[in-house]
């Protein structure tokens, strides 16, 4: 919602949730605009002058809502793990998805690691690619605790079909530790013999520079790191790694700080809408 | 005489680590074989960091773990094989595939405060009709009144049994007995421990944990593992022989199986050196260990200055990616103080 009122292309009209009770519709009440515990049910009834919906439910909730505001003429940002439309990362894969009617966000560990491995992909080939995301128990839900195999799955898909890597693996691991750690990400890419190690690191930085655009806070630790192997990947045997370390901080706006991997959810759903905004306002507006 | 405990031997998953996860088929098919001939009714193969473990981050096997899986099934006429599996490294589908080769036994481990991220995993290995045991990664960090809270969750998903897990070898005997008795006390379904060497008490952890009321033990033969290693399942044998307490397994069949087809293969004998020490004493996840020693010697910083870091953070299980970042930042910091 911060987020969503900073923004220049988008207008924030309606927040709406189930729990009379919310702090964050009370939140939006505060800040003038329009919030209801009505749920899809009044946001049907009132959709007029209203575009884009960010659904931020559950998997199951989603699957059913999806054809809803379809029919409705809604473009869903789909920031759970229903799947219904294609997977995007804003600066890799979005401009190929700007017609959809439905688009999601992958994970919070995808939206933090797969540019990092496409920005690898586009200099080089990537046999694999493997990502290690840590995150605070405490920001962990239930939804991802219950069925944490569907993040590592759909972060491991998405490396490949849309981070460009051969195969891909993702682990998630989670921290207790108090005061909550920052969400922390590291990225593993195999590299062939040939490949330009300059070319590789530059492409780095400046997709990581790309991401911090929308995504305050997001930096790489140091420098990438090369190493060594011979390393014997499931793509075959490979003698070289890069190494990237990235936290998924965020603007921590209302969330605790420890929540990064949500805020970067956030952001690049923000990001992905003001992209759609920009595109649909351009063909609709006759020049 | 009925064995007071089940022993669980894990030469070939927590083993794997001090290899490198570098098994060959060869060496699975004669250690199998050799507890198998000495009676040891559970033996436990995998990745040492779980089935899908083999990755950049924990280092890759040599051999697929299903293949090492299938030329144990074929060697053993006893034992039952189990299988380790940590949420967020592995998946539950990967307990169908093991399932069909021979596995019977799934050990699903977690941090000892995230029980709840392994509902799906137990729930998978009770459906296919496994064993499902639960097993409580770093069992030193929290007092055992919340350990048994997270028994219970465990419980409650249908494992069988509940491990306190001292992936560390950082509890002391009376930390080792209390958490224990906790569970002992608090659950229906069984409770196991698995002990670390670091603080040189993995045996007489064990005995206390089998006074304690434990009907599960883990072991490996000389000790193989992950930091100083495990428990000593020849000698924890030879301990409950000369102590009375009936094993149910050879002991001196153990002791040749050590000596002859284990120690040979051990591409360094099981000590406490100062970095293995220092995982005990700092509370870090023993598998760390030879990553450390790698990373010291990629960027010129010692193994137990990296170790004690890693301590100070409270890094858990899994967070092996950690250990080049600190050794990356040491590094920063050494080249910072001799510039300056």
């Amino acid at each position: 919602m911060e987020k969503l009122r900073r923004s220049e292309t988008l207008e924030l009209r309606a927040m709406v949730g189930i729990d009379p009770q919310s702090d964050g519709l009370a939140r939006a009440r505060s800040y003038g605009i329009e919030a209801t515990h009505e749920g899809i049910d009044w946001l049907l009834a009132n959709r007029d002058g209203i575009r884009i919906a960010f659904e931020a439910t559950s998997a199951r909730i989603h699957a059913r809502h999806a054809p809803m505001l379809r029919d409705a003429g809604l473009v869903a940002v789909d920031l759970t793990p229903a799947a219904v439309g294609p997977a995007v990362v804003p600066p890799v894969n979005l401009r190929q998805h700007l017609d959809e009617p439905n688009v999601n966000l992958v994970t919070c560990g995808g939206q933090a690691t797969v540019p990092i491995v496409a920005a690898v992909s586009r200099v080089t080939d990537v046999p694999y690619a493997e990502i290690v995301s840590t995150v605070a128990s405490r920001s962990a839900g239930p939804g991802t605790r219950q069925n944490i195999d569907e993040f590592t799955q759909r972060t491991a898909r998405a490396l490949e079909t849309i981070g460009g890597a051969r195969v891909g693996k993702a682990i998630i691991i989670l921290n207790p530790a108090e005061p909550p750690i920052l969400m922390r990400n590291t990225v593993y890419c195999a590299l062939p013999e040939d490949a330009d190690r300059e070319a590789v690191a530059d492409s780095i930085v400046e997709m990581v520079a790309e991401v911090a655009t929308y995504v305050p806070g997001y930096r790489l630790k140091s420098p990438p790191v090369f190493e060594e192997g011979p390393f014997r990947t499931p793509a075959g045997e490979v003698p070289t790694r890069v190494i990237a370390r990235a936290p998924g901080a965020g603007a921590g706006d209302t969330l605790p700080r420890a929540a990064g991997h949500l805020d970067i959810m956030t952001a690049s759903a923000v990001r992905v809408a003001e992209t759609l905004a920009a595109e649909r306002l351009r063909e609709e507006v006759p020049a | 005489m009925t064995a007071a405990f089940r022993l669980t031997d894990t030469t070939l998953r927590d083993g794997s680590h001090a290899l490198s996860h570098r098994y060959t088929e060869e060496q699975v098919r004669a250690i199998a074989r050799a507890l198998d001939a000495a009676g040891v009714p559970v033996i436990e193969l995998s990745h040492g960091d779980g089935l899908g473990g083999s990755s950049f981050n924990y280092g890759f096997s040599a051999r697929d773990e299903r293949a090492l899986l299938r030329a144990a099934a074929e060697e053993v006429r006893r034992a039952k094989l189990a299988v380790l599996l940590l949420p967020g490294i592995g998946v539950a589908e990967d307990l169908k595939v093991v399932r069909d080769i021979g596995a019977t036994v799934a050990r699903i481990a977690t941090h000892c405060t995230e029980a709840d991220i392994a509902e799906q995993h137990i729930g998978m290995a009770k459906q296919l009709g496994m064993e499902a045991v639960g097993f409580l990664m770093m069992s030193h960090m929290v007092e055992p009144a919340k350990l048994l809270e997270q028994a219970k969750l465990m419980e409650s998903y249908g494992a069988d049994c509940v491990y306190v897990v001292d992936s560390a070898g950082a509890l002391t005997i009376p930390q080792a007995r209390e958490r224990v008795r906790a569970l002992r006390d608090g659950l229906d379904c069984e409770v196991g421990f698995h002990a670390h060497n670091n603080l040189s008490l993995a045996v007489a952890n064990s005995l206390a944990a089998i006074e304690e009321g434990a009907t599960q033990i883990d072991g490996c033969l000389c000790g193989l593992g992950a930091g100083a290693g495990n428990c000593p399942i020849e000698i924890l044998a030879a301990v409950c022989d000369r102590l009375g307490i009936p094993t149910g397994v050879d002991h001196f069949a153990l002791m040749d199986a050590a000596e002859e087809v284990v120690r040979p293969i051990m591409p360094r004998p099981q000590v406490i050196d100062r970095a293995a020490l220092l995982l005990g004493y700092a509370g870090v996840y023993s598998s760390f260990l030879l990553h450390a020693e790698r990373a010291a010697e990629r960027y010129g910083v010692p193994a137990h200055e990296i170790l004690v870091e890693l301590g100070r953070r409270k890094v858990v299980g899994g967070q092996e990616d950690m250990i080049v970042d600190v050794a990356v930042e040491l590094a920063g910091a050494r080249g910072r103080t001799e510039a300056g």
